[in-house]
Protein backbone atom coordinates (compact mmCIF):
# COMPACT_ATOMS: atom_id res chain seq x y z
CA UNK A 1 0.00 0.00 0.00
CA UNK A 2 3.04 2.28 -0.07
CA UNK A 3 1.89 3.63 -3.45
CA UNK A 4 -0.94 5.48 -1.69
CA UNK A 5 1.30 7.26 0.80
CA UNK A 6 3.91 7.88 -1.92
CA UNK A 7 1.24 9.45 -4.13
CA UNK A 8 -0.05 11.79 -1.46
CA UNK A 9 3.38 12.74 -0.14
CA UNK A 10 4.65 13.70 -3.60
CA UNK A 11 4.63 17.37 -4.58
CA UNK A 12 1.74 16.90 -7.02
CA UNK A 13 -0.15 14.62 -4.59
CA UNK A 14 -0.04 17.27 -1.87
CA UNK A 15 -1.25 19.88 -4.35
CA UNK A 16 -4.13 17.61 -5.30
CA UNK A 17 -5.11 17.35 -1.62
CA UNK A 18 -5.00 21.17 -1.43
CA UNK A 19 -7.19 21.48 -4.54
CA UNK A 20 -9.80 18.89 -3.52
CA UNK A 21 -10.12 20.15 0.06
CA UNK A 22 -10.11 23.75 -1.19
CA UNK A 23 -13.03 23.14 -3.55
CA UNK A 24 -14.84 21.20 -0.82
CA UNK A 25 -14.40 24.19 1.52
CA UNK A 26 -15.78 26.42 -1.27
CA UNK A 27 -18.93 24.28 -1.27
CA UNK A 28 -19.11 24.76 2.51
CA UNK A 29 -18.91 28.54 2.02
CA UNK A 30 -21.96 28.40 -0.26
CA UNK A 31 -24.01 26.41 2.28
CA UNK A 32 -22.86 28.64 5.15
CA UNK A 33 -23.67 31.84 3.23
CA UNK A 34 -27.08 30.72 1.97
CA UNK A 35 -28.13 29.55 5.46
CA UNK A 36 -26.90 32.74 7.08
CA UNK A 37 -28.87 34.91 4.66
CA UNK A 38 -31.74 34.24 7.06
CA UNK A 39 -30.05 36.73 9.39
CA UNK A 40 -31.44 39.44 7.11
CA UNK A 41 -35.04 38.22 7.63
CA UNK A 42 -36.96 40.71 9.73
CA UNK A 43 -38.42 38.25 12.27
CA UNK A 44 -36.19 38.83 15.27
CA UNK A 45 -34.11 35.80 14.32
CA UNK A 46 -36.76 33.06 14.61
CA UNK A 47 -36.05 31.53 11.17
CA UNK A 48 -32.29 31.76 11.70
CA UNK A 49 -32.54 30.12 15.13
CA UNK A 50 -34.67 27.28 13.75
CA UNK A 51 -32.08 26.73 10.99
CA UNK A 52 -29.25 26.89 13.52
CA UNK A 53 -31.04 24.36 15.74
CA UNK A 54 -31.43 22.00 12.77
CA UNK A 55 -27.78 22.37 11.72
CA UNK A 56 -26.48 21.63 15.21
CA UNK A 57 -28.73 18.67 16.06
CA UNK A 58 -29.48 16.82 12.81
CA UNK A 59 -27.56 13.52 12.71
CA UNK A 60 -26.67 13.70 9.00
CA UNK A 61 -25.37 17.25 9.40
CA UNK A 62 -23.33 16.20 12.45
CA UNK A 63 -21.72 13.38 10.44
CA UNK A 64 -20.97 15.79 7.58
CA UNK A 65 -19.43 18.10 10.17
CA UNK A 66 -16.68 15.51 10.70
CA UNK A 67 -15.92 15.73 6.97
CA UNK A 68 -15.76 19.49 7.26
CA UNK A 69 -13.29 19.32 10.14
CA UNK A 70 -11.14 16.90 8.13
CA UNK A 71 -11.39 19.19 5.08
CA UNK A 72 -10.17 22.16 7.09
CA UNK A 73 -7.53 20.05 8.85
CA UNK A 74 -5.96 18.65 5.67
CA UNK A 75 -6.14 22.00 3.86
CA UNK A 76 -4.40 23.82 6.73
CA UNK A 77 -1.83 21.08 7.41
CA UNK A 78 -0.85 20.54 3.76
CA UNK A 79 -0.91 24.29 3.11
CA UNK A 80 1.51 25.09 5.91
CA UNK A 81 3.71 22.10 5.03
CA UNK A 82 3.90 23.06 1.34
CA UNK A 83 4.59 26.71 2.19
CA UNK A 84 7.49 25.63 4.43
CA UNK A 85 8.92 23.17 1.89
CA UNK A 86 8.56 25.65 -0.97
CA UNK A 87 10.35 28.37 0.97
CA UNK A 88 13.18 25.94 1.72
CA UNK A 89 13.42 24.92 -1.97
CA UNK A 90 14.35 28.48 -2.95
CA UNK A 91 17.25 28.53 -0.45
CA UNK A 92 19.01 31.88 -0.53
CA UNK A 93 17.15 35.02 -1.59
CA UNK A 94 17.85 37.16 -4.62
CA UNK A 95 19.54 40.47 -3.90
CA UNK A 96 17.24 42.02 -6.49
CA UNK A 97 13.91 40.29 -7.10
CA UNK A 98 11.14 41.73 -9.27
CA UNK A 99 8.73 38.82 -9.15
CA UNK A 100 5.90 41.38 -8.92
CA UNK A 101 6.44 41.98 -12.64
CA UNK A 102 5.37 38.46 -13.57
CA UNK A 103 2.75 37.30 -11.04
CA UNK A 104 0.01 38.89 -8.89
CA UNK A 105 0.70 39.55 -5.20
CA UNK A 106 -2.17 37.48 -3.83
CA UNK A 107 -1.15 34.37 -5.79
CA UNK A 108 2.26 34.50 -4.09
CA UNK A 109 0.86 35.04 -0.60
CA UNK A 110 -1.73 32.30 -0.25
CA UNK A 111 -0.14 31.11 3.01
CA UNK A 112 -0.31 34.62 4.51
CA UNK A 113 -3.91 35.10 3.38
CA UNK A 114 -4.81 31.61 4.56
CA UNK A 115 -3.24 32.26 7.96
CA UNK A 116 -5.34 35.42 8.36
CA UNK A 117 -8.45 33.38 7.49
CA UNK A 118 -7.34 30.72 9.99
CA UNK A 119 -6.98 33.32 12.75
CA UNK A 120 -10.43 34.61 11.87
CA UNK A 121 -11.79 31.05 11.93
CA UNK A 122 -10.57 30.53 15.50
CA UNK A 123 -12.17 33.80 16.66
CA UNK A 124 -15.34 32.98 14.70
CA UNK A 125 -15.66 29.54 16.28
CA UNK A 126 -15.13 31.08 19.72
CA UNK A 127 -17.82 33.73 19.03
CA UNK A 128 -20.62 31.41 17.93
CA UNK A 129 -19.86 27.72 17.72
CA UNK A 130 -18.24 27.61 21.17
CA UNK A 131 -21.20 29.15 22.98
CA UNK A 132 -23.82 27.17 21.03
CA UNK A 133 -22.13 23.82 21.40
CA UNK A 134 -20.47 24.09 24.79
CA UNK A 135 -22.07 27.07 26.55
CA UNK A 136 -25.60 27.78 27.74
CA UNK A 137 -27.20 29.99 25.10
CA UNK A 138 -30.47 31.84 25.61
CA UNK A 139 -33.68 30.42 24.17
CA UNK A 140 -36.01 32.27 21.78
CA UNK A 141 -39.84 32.48 21.59
CA UNK A 142 -40.03 29.13 19.76
CA UNK A 143 -37.79 27.37 22.26
CA UNK A 144 -34.75 27.23 19.94
CA UNK A 145 -31.29 28.24 21.09
CA UNK A 146 -31.03 31.95 20.37
CA UNK A 147 -28.05 32.05 18.00
CA UNK A 148 -29.42 35.28 16.58
CA UNK A 149 -28.89 37.04 19.93
CA UNK A 150 -25.22 35.98 19.86
CA UNK A 151 -24.86 37.47 16.37
CA UNK A 152 -26.46 40.77 17.41
CA UNK A 153 -24.24 40.88 20.46
CA UNK A 154 -20.97 40.14 18.62
CA UNK A 155 -21.70 42.51 15.76
CA UNK A 156 -22.24 45.45 18.06
CA UNK A 157 -18.60 45.12 19.05
CA UNK A 158 -16.60 47.29 16.62
CA UNK A 159 -13.51 45.11 17.12
CA UNK A 160 -15.32 42.03 15.81
CA UNK A 161 -16.96 43.98 12.97
CA UNK A 162 -13.59 45.24 11.73
CA UNK A 163 -11.95 41.83 12.13
CA UNK A 164 -14.76 40.04 10.28
CA UNK A 165 -14.74 42.49 7.37
CA UNK A 166 -10.93 42.42 7.06
CA UNK A 167 -10.99 38.62 7.17
CA UNK A 168 -13.40 38.64 4.22
CA UNK A 169 -10.87 40.67 2.22
CA UNK A 170 -8.22 38.05 3.01
CA UNK A 171 -10.67 35.31 2.02
CA UNK A 172 -11.54 37.21 -1.18
CA UNK A 173 -7.94 37.29 -2.37
CA UNK A 174 -7.36 33.71 -1.18
CA UNK A 175 -10.32 32.58 -3.30
CA UNK A 176 -9.44 34.76 -6.31
CA UNK A 177 -6.30 32.67 -6.74
CA UNK A 178 -7.42 29.45 -5.06
CA UNK A 179 -10.62 28.74 -6.97
CA UNK A 180 -9.13 28.69 -10.48
CA UNK A 181 -5.82 27.31 -9.18
CA UNK A 182 -7.62 24.20 -7.85
CA UNK A 183 -8.91 23.33 -11.32
CA UNK A 184 -5.44 23.80 -12.82
CA UNK A 185 -3.95 21.49 -10.16
CA UNK A 186 -6.55 18.83 -10.93
CA UNK A 187 -5.47 19.00 -14.56
CA UNK A 188 -8.68 20.68 -15.68
CA UNK A 189 -7.21 23.19 -18.09
CA UNK A 190 -8.91 23.51 -21.44
CA UNK A 191 -9.02 26.42 -23.83
CA UNK A 192 -12.83 26.26 -23.86
CA UNK A 193 -13.47 25.91 -20.14
CA UNK A 194 -10.56 27.62 -18.38
CA UNK A 195 -11.75 31.17 -19.23
CA UNK A 196 -15.20 30.20 -17.88
CA UNK A 197 -13.69 28.72 -14.69
CA UNK A 198 -11.65 31.88 -14.15
CA UNK A 199 -14.70 34.11 -14.59
CA UNK A 200 -16.84 31.94 -12.31
CA UNK A 201 -14.02 32.04 -9.75
CA UNK A 202 -13.96 35.84 -9.70
CA UNK A 203 -17.76 36.14 -9.44
CA UNK A 204 -17.90 33.40 -6.78
CA UNK A 205 -15.17 35.03 -4.67
CA UNK A 206 -16.76 38.49 -4.78
CA UNK A 207 -20.32 37.30 -4.13
CA UNK A 208 -19.38 35.01 -1.23
CA UNK A 209 -17.08 37.49 0.51
CA UNK A 210 -19.39 40.47 -0.03
CA UNK A 211 -22.28 38.40 1.34
CA UNK A 212 -20.38 37.49 4.51
CA UNK A 213 -18.98 41.00 4.96
CA UNK A 214 -22.49 42.46 4.67
CA UNK A 215 -23.60 40.66 7.87
CA UNK A 216 -21.44 42.42 10.49
CA UNK A 217 -21.91 45.76 8.68
CA UNK A 218 -25.70 45.31 8.59
CA UNK A 219 -25.96 44.43 12.28
CA UNK A 220 -23.57 47.14 13.45
CA UNK A 221 -25.36 49.94 11.62
CA UNK A 222 -28.97 48.81 11.31
CA UNK A 223 -29.82 46.37 14.12
CA UNK B 1 30.83 47.28 -38.65
CA UNK B 2 28.27 46.32 -41.31
CA UNK B 3 24.70 47.20 -40.38
CA UNK B 4 25.78 49.13 -37.32
CA UNK B 5 23.82 52.16 -36.22
CA UNK B 6 26.03 55.30 -36.32
CA UNK B 7 23.68 57.02 -33.84
CA UNK B 8 24.12 54.34 -31.19
CA UNK B 9 25.97 56.09 -28.35
CA UNK B 10 28.28 53.99 -26.18
CA UNK B 11 27.16 53.56 -22.57
CA UNK B 12 28.87 53.52 -19.20
CA UNK B 13 27.30 51.15 -16.69
CA UNK B 14 27.64 50.07 -13.08
CA UNK B 15 27.43 46.30 -12.64
CA UNK B 16 26.61 44.64 -9.33
CA UNK B 17 27.81 41.09 -9.92
CA UNK B 18 27.45 38.05 -7.65
CA UNK B 19 30.92 36.66 -6.95
CA UNK B 20 31.28 33.28 -5.26
CA UNK B 21 34.42 31.10 -5.25
CA UNK B 22 32.67 27.73 -5.15
CA UNK B 23 29.58 26.05 -3.78
CA UNK B 24 31.01 25.79 -0.27
CA UNK B 25 31.81 29.46 0.22
CA UNK B 26 29.56 32.46 0.79
CA UNK B 27 29.12 34.78 -2.13
CA UNK B 28 28.67 38.54 -2.28
CA UNK B 29 27.81 41.34 -4.67
CA UNK B 30 30.85 43.17 -6.11
CA UNK B 31 30.56 46.48 -8.00
CA UNK B 32 32.26 46.99 -11.37
CA UNK B 33 32.25 49.84 -13.89
CA UNK B 34 32.15 49.07 -17.62
CA UNK B 35 32.80 51.79 -20.17
CA UNK B 36 32.02 52.36 -23.86
CA UNK B 37 29.45 49.58 -24.15
CA UNK B 38 27.77 49.63 -27.56
CA UNK B 39 23.96 49.38 -27.41
CA UNK B 40 24.27 46.77 -30.14
CA UNK B 41 26.22 44.35 -27.96
CA UNK B 42 24.43 41.37 -26.47
CA UNK B 43 24.41 41.12 -22.70
CA UNK B 44 27.01 38.37 -22.82
CA UNK B 45 29.30 40.46 -25.05
CA UNK B 46 29.07 43.20 -22.43
CA UNK B 47 30.19 40.64 -19.82
CA UNK B 48 33.04 39.65 -22.18
CA UNK B 49 34.17 43.31 -22.10
CA UNK B 50 34.07 43.23 -18.29
CA UNK B 51 36.10 40.01 -18.20
CA UNK B 52 38.73 41.37 -20.59
CA UNK B 53 39.06 44.39 -18.28
CA UNK B 54 39.41 42.11 -15.26
CA UNK B 55 42.02 39.94 -17.00
CA UNK B 56 44.03 43.01 -17.98
CA UNK B 57 44.04 44.09 -14.33
CA UNK B 58 45.07 40.61 -13.25
CA UNK B 59 41.71 39.87 -11.56
CA UNK B 60 39.68 36.69 -11.85
CA UNK B 61 37.12 36.95 -14.66
CA UNK B 62 33.45 36.43 -13.81
CA UNK B 63 32.32 32.85 -14.51
CA UNK B 64 29.07 32.56 -16.43
CA UNK B 65 27.58 29.83 -18.62
CA UNK B 66 27.11 30.32 -22.35
CA UNK B 67 27.37 28.24 -25.46
CA UNK B 68 25.48 28.86 -28.70
CA UNK B 69 24.78 32.57 -28.13
CA UNK B 70 21.84 32.33 -30.51
CA UNK B 71 19.06 31.57 -28.04
CA UNK B 72 18.68 27.83 -28.52
CA UNK B 73 21.03 26.01 -26.15
CA UNK B 74 19.66 27.24 -22.81
CA UNK B 75 23.11 27.63 -21.24
CA UNK B 76 23.12 31.35 -20.51
CA UNK B 77 21.17 31.64 -17.31
CA UNK B 78 21.49 35.00 -15.58
CA UNK B 79 19.10 36.69 -13.18
CA UNK B 80 19.30 40.33 -14.30
CA UNK B 81 17.74 43.19 -12.32
CA UNK B 82 15.40 40.79 -10.51
CA UNK B 83 14.19 38.90 -13.59
CA UNK B 84 15.27 35.62 -15.21
CA UNK B 85 17.08 36.47 -18.49
CA UNK B 86 16.56 40.17 -17.77
CA UNK B 87 13.79 42.68 -18.40
CA UNK B 88 12.75 41.49 -21.85
CA UNK B 89 10.22 38.64 -22.07
CA UNK B 90 10.49 35.72 -24.47
CA UNK B 91 14.25 35.88 -24.73
CA UNK B 92 17.41 34.29 -23.39
CA UNK B 93 20.25 36.30 -21.86
CA UNK B 94 22.36 36.01 -25.02
CA UNK B 95 19.53 37.50 -27.08
CA UNK B 96 19.09 40.39 -24.66
CA UNK B 97 20.79 43.46 -26.11
CA UNK B 98 22.32 46.42 -24.36
CA UNK B 99 19.94 48.77 -26.19
CA UNK B 100 17.41 47.68 -23.54
CA UNK B 101 19.53 49.59 -21.00
CA UNK B 102 20.49 53.26 -20.73
CA UNK B 103 23.76 55.08 -20.11
CA UNK B 104 24.44 55.32 -16.37
CA UNK B 105 22.24 52.32 -15.42
CA UNK B 106 23.08 50.03 -12.54
CA UNK B 107 22.53 46.37 -13.40
CA UNK B 108 22.32 43.62 -10.75
CA UNK B 109 23.48 40.24 -12.09
CA UNK B 110 22.90 37.08 -10.02
CA UNK B 111 22.93 33.33 -10.60
CA UNK B 112 19.71 31.23 -10.57
CA UNK B 113 18.81 30.61 -6.92
CA UNK B 114 17.39 27.21 -6.01
CA UNK B 115 18.61 24.53 -3.63
CA UNK B 116 18.50 22.08 -6.52
CA UNK B 117 20.80 24.37 -8.59
CA UNK B 118 23.92 24.89 -6.43
CA UNK B 119 26.27 27.65 -7.53
CA UNK B 120 29.44 26.29 -9.16
CA UNK B 121 31.18 29.64 -9.27
CA UNK B 122 30.02 33.26 -9.59
CA UNK B 123 27.07 33.19 -12.02
CA UNK B 124 27.43 29.57 -13.11
CA UNK B 125 25.05 27.06 -11.51
CA UNK B 126 24.91 23.27 -11.61
CA UNK B 127 21.74 22.31 -13.50
CA UNK B 128 22.47 18.59 -13.65
CA UNK B 129 19.28 18.02 -11.64
CA UNK B 130 17.45 18.64 -14.94
CA UNK B 131 19.57 15.98 -16.64
CA UNK B 132 18.72 13.44 -13.93
CA UNK B 133 14.99 14.21 -14.32
CA UNK B 134 15.22 13.60 -18.08
CA UNK B 135 17.21 10.42 -17.45
CA UNK B 136 14.38 9.23 -15.18
CA UNK B 137 11.96 9.05 -18.10
CA UNK B 138 12.06 12.00 -20.47
CA UNK B 139 12.71 9.88 -23.54
CA UNK B 140 11.15 7.29 -25.83
CA UNK B 141 12.80 3.88 -25.99
CA UNK B 142 13.14 2.71 -29.58
CA UNK B 143 13.82 -0.91 -30.45
CA UNK B 144 15.94 -0.41 -33.51
CA UNK B 145 14.82 -2.02 -36.74
CA UNK B 146 14.14 -0.86 -40.24
CA UNK B 147 13.46 2.81 -40.82
CA UNK B 148 9.67 3.27 -40.68
CA UNK B 149 7.91 4.86 -43.63
CA UNK B 150 7.06 8.53 -43.34
CA UNK B 151 3.51 9.15 -42.05
CA UNK B 152 3.19 5.52 -40.99
CA UNK B 153 1.85 6.77 -37.64
CA UNK B 154 -0.82 9.36 -38.39
CA UNK B 155 -0.60 12.37 -36.03
CA UNK B 156 -3.07 15.24 -36.54
CA UNK B 157 -1.39 18.57 -37.30
CA UNK B 158 -2.91 20.22 -34.22
CA UNK B 159 -1.49 17.55 -31.90
CA UNK B 160 1.88 17.63 -33.65
CA UNK B 161 1.97 21.41 -33.19
CA UNK B 162 1.12 21.22 -29.49
CA UNK B 163 3.75 18.53 -28.93
CA UNK B 164 6.26 20.65 -30.81
CA UNK B 165 5.44 23.72 -28.71
CA UNK B 166 6.18 21.69 -25.56
CA UNK B 167 9.33 20.28 -27.19
CA UNK B 168 10.77 23.77 -27.69
CA UNK B 169 11.83 23.85 -24.00
CA UNK B 170 15.57 24.51 -23.97
CA UNK B 171 16.03 23.49 -20.33
CA UNK B 172 17.52 26.83 -19.31
CA UNK B 173 15.93 26.73 -15.83
CA UNK B 174 14.35 30.21 -15.96
CA UNK B 175 11.12 28.60 -14.69
CA UNK B 176 12.87 27.35 -11.55
CA UNK B 177 14.77 30.63 -11.12
CA UNK B 178 11.68 32.82 -11.32
CA UNK B 179 9.33 30.58 -9.32
CA UNK B 180 9.08 31.65 -5.69
CA UNK B 181 8.96 27.92 -4.83
CA UNK B 182 11.88 27.00 -7.11
CA UNK B 183 9.53 24.52 -8.71
CA UNK B 184 10.61 22.63 -11.81
CA UNK B 185 7.10 21.70 -12.88
CA UNK B 186 7.05 23.77 -16.08
CA UNK B 187 10.22 22.04 -17.24
CA UNK B 188 9.00 18.56 -16.29
CA UNK B 189 5.53 19.20 -17.71
CA UNK B 190 6.93 20.30 -21.08
CA UNK B 191 8.64 16.95 -21.58
CA UNK B 192 5.80 14.89 -20.09
CA UNK B 193 3.11 16.52 -22.20
CA UNK B 194 5.21 16.50 -25.37
CA UNK B 195 5.57 12.72 -25.13
CA UNK B 196 2.04 12.13 -23.78
CA UNK B 197 0.58 13.90 -26.82
CA UNK B 198 2.40 11.67 -29.30
CA UNK B 199 1.66 7.98 -29.94
CA UNK B 200 5.38 7.12 -29.69
CA UNK B 201 5.32 8.27 -26.09
CA UNK B 202 2.34 6.16 -25.03
CA UNK B 203 4.25 2.92 -24.38
CA UNK B 204 6.14 4.39 -21.41
CA UNK B 205 3.51 6.98 -20.54
CA UNK B 206 2.75 5.92 -16.95
CA UNK B 207 6.25 5.00 -15.78
CA UNK B 208 7.61 8.17 -17.37
CA UNK B 209 5.47 10.59 -15.37
CA UNK B 210 5.81 8.59 -12.14
CA UNK B 211 9.60 8.41 -12.39
CA UNK B 212 10.15 11.98 -13.56
CA UNK B 213 7.99 13.44 -10.76
CA UNK B 214 9.72 11.23 -8.19
CA UNK B 215 13.13 12.43 -9.40
CA UNK B 216 11.93 16.05 -9.45
CA UNK B 217 10.87 15.76 -5.79
CA UNK B 218 14.11 13.97 -4.87
CA UNK B 219 16.19 16.80 -6.33
CA UNK B 220 14.53 19.22 -3.90
CA UNK B 221 12.47 21.39 -6.25
CA UNK B 222 9.38 23.02 -4.74
CA UNK B 223 5.72 22.35 -5.54
CA UNK B 224 3.74 24.44 -8.04
CA UNK B 225 1.32 27.04 -6.66
CA UNK B 226 0.10 28.17 -10.09
CA UNK B 227 1.38 31.73 -9.75
CA UNK B 228 2.49 31.73 -13.39
CA UNK B 229 5.91 33.42 -13.01
CA UNK B 230 7.55 30.50 -14.85
CA UNK B 231 5.47 30.79 -18.01
CA UNK B 232 5.81 34.59 -17.93
CA UNK B 233 9.62 34.33 -17.87
CA UNK B 234 10.04 31.28 -20.15
CA UNK B 235 12.16 32.38 -23.13
CA UNK B 236 10.35 30.00 -25.48
CA UNK B 237 6.82 30.50 -24.12
CA UNK B 238 6.03 27.07 -22.62
CA UNK B 239 2.45 27.48 -21.35
CA UNK B 240 0.90 26.65 -17.97
CA UNK B 241 -1.47 24.26 -19.75
CA UNK B 242 1.43 21.80 -19.75
CA UNK B 243 1.46 21.75 -15.93
CA UNK B 244 -2.24 20.83 -15.96
CA UNK B 245 -1.40 18.01 -18.39
CA UNK B 246 1.43 16.88 -16.07
CA UNK B 247 -0.97 16.86 -13.10
CA UNK B 248 -3.56 14.72 -14.84
CA UNK B 249 -0.94 12.42 -16.35
CA UNK B 250 0.43 11.92 -12.82
CA UNK B 251 -3.01 11.33 -11.30
CA UNK B 252 -4.01 8.91 -14.06
CA UNK B 253 -0.71 7.03 -13.83
CA UNK B 254 -0.87 6.73 -10.03
CA UNK B 255 -4.47 5.50 -10.23
CA UNK B 256 -3.96 2.92 -12.99
CA UNK B 257 -0.30 1.83 -13.21
CA UNK B 258 0.85 -1.55 -11.91
CA UNK B 259 3.58 0.16 -9.89
CA UNK B 260 3.02 -0.65 -6.19
CA UNK B 261 5.60 1.77 -4.79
Amino acid sequence: MSWISNTFSSSIGRKIVMAVTGLFLCSFLVVHLVGNLQLFKNDGGLAFNAYSEFMSHNTIIRIMEIGLVLGFGFHIYEGLLLATKNKAARGSKYVSDHIEQNSPWHSRNMAVLGSIVLFFLVVHLYNFFGTLRFGTPLVDAQGNENAYALVVDAFHNIFYVVLYVLAQFALLYHLLHGFQSAFQTLGLNHRKYTPVIKLVGVVFSIVVCAGFAAMPIYFYFFK
Amino acid sequence: MAGSNPNAKPMNLTLKVWRQKNRNTEGKIVDYQVKDISPEMSFLEMLDVLNEDLLRKGDEPVAFDHDCREGICGSCNLFINGRAHGPETGTTTCQLHMRKFSDGDTIVIEPWRANAFPVNRDLSVDRSAFDRIIQAGGYVSVNTGGTPDGNEIPIPKEIADRAFEAATCIGCGACVASCKNASAMLFVSAKVSQLALLPQGHVERKTRVENMVAQMDKEGFGACTNIGSCAAECPVGISLENIAILNREFLAAKATSNNLV
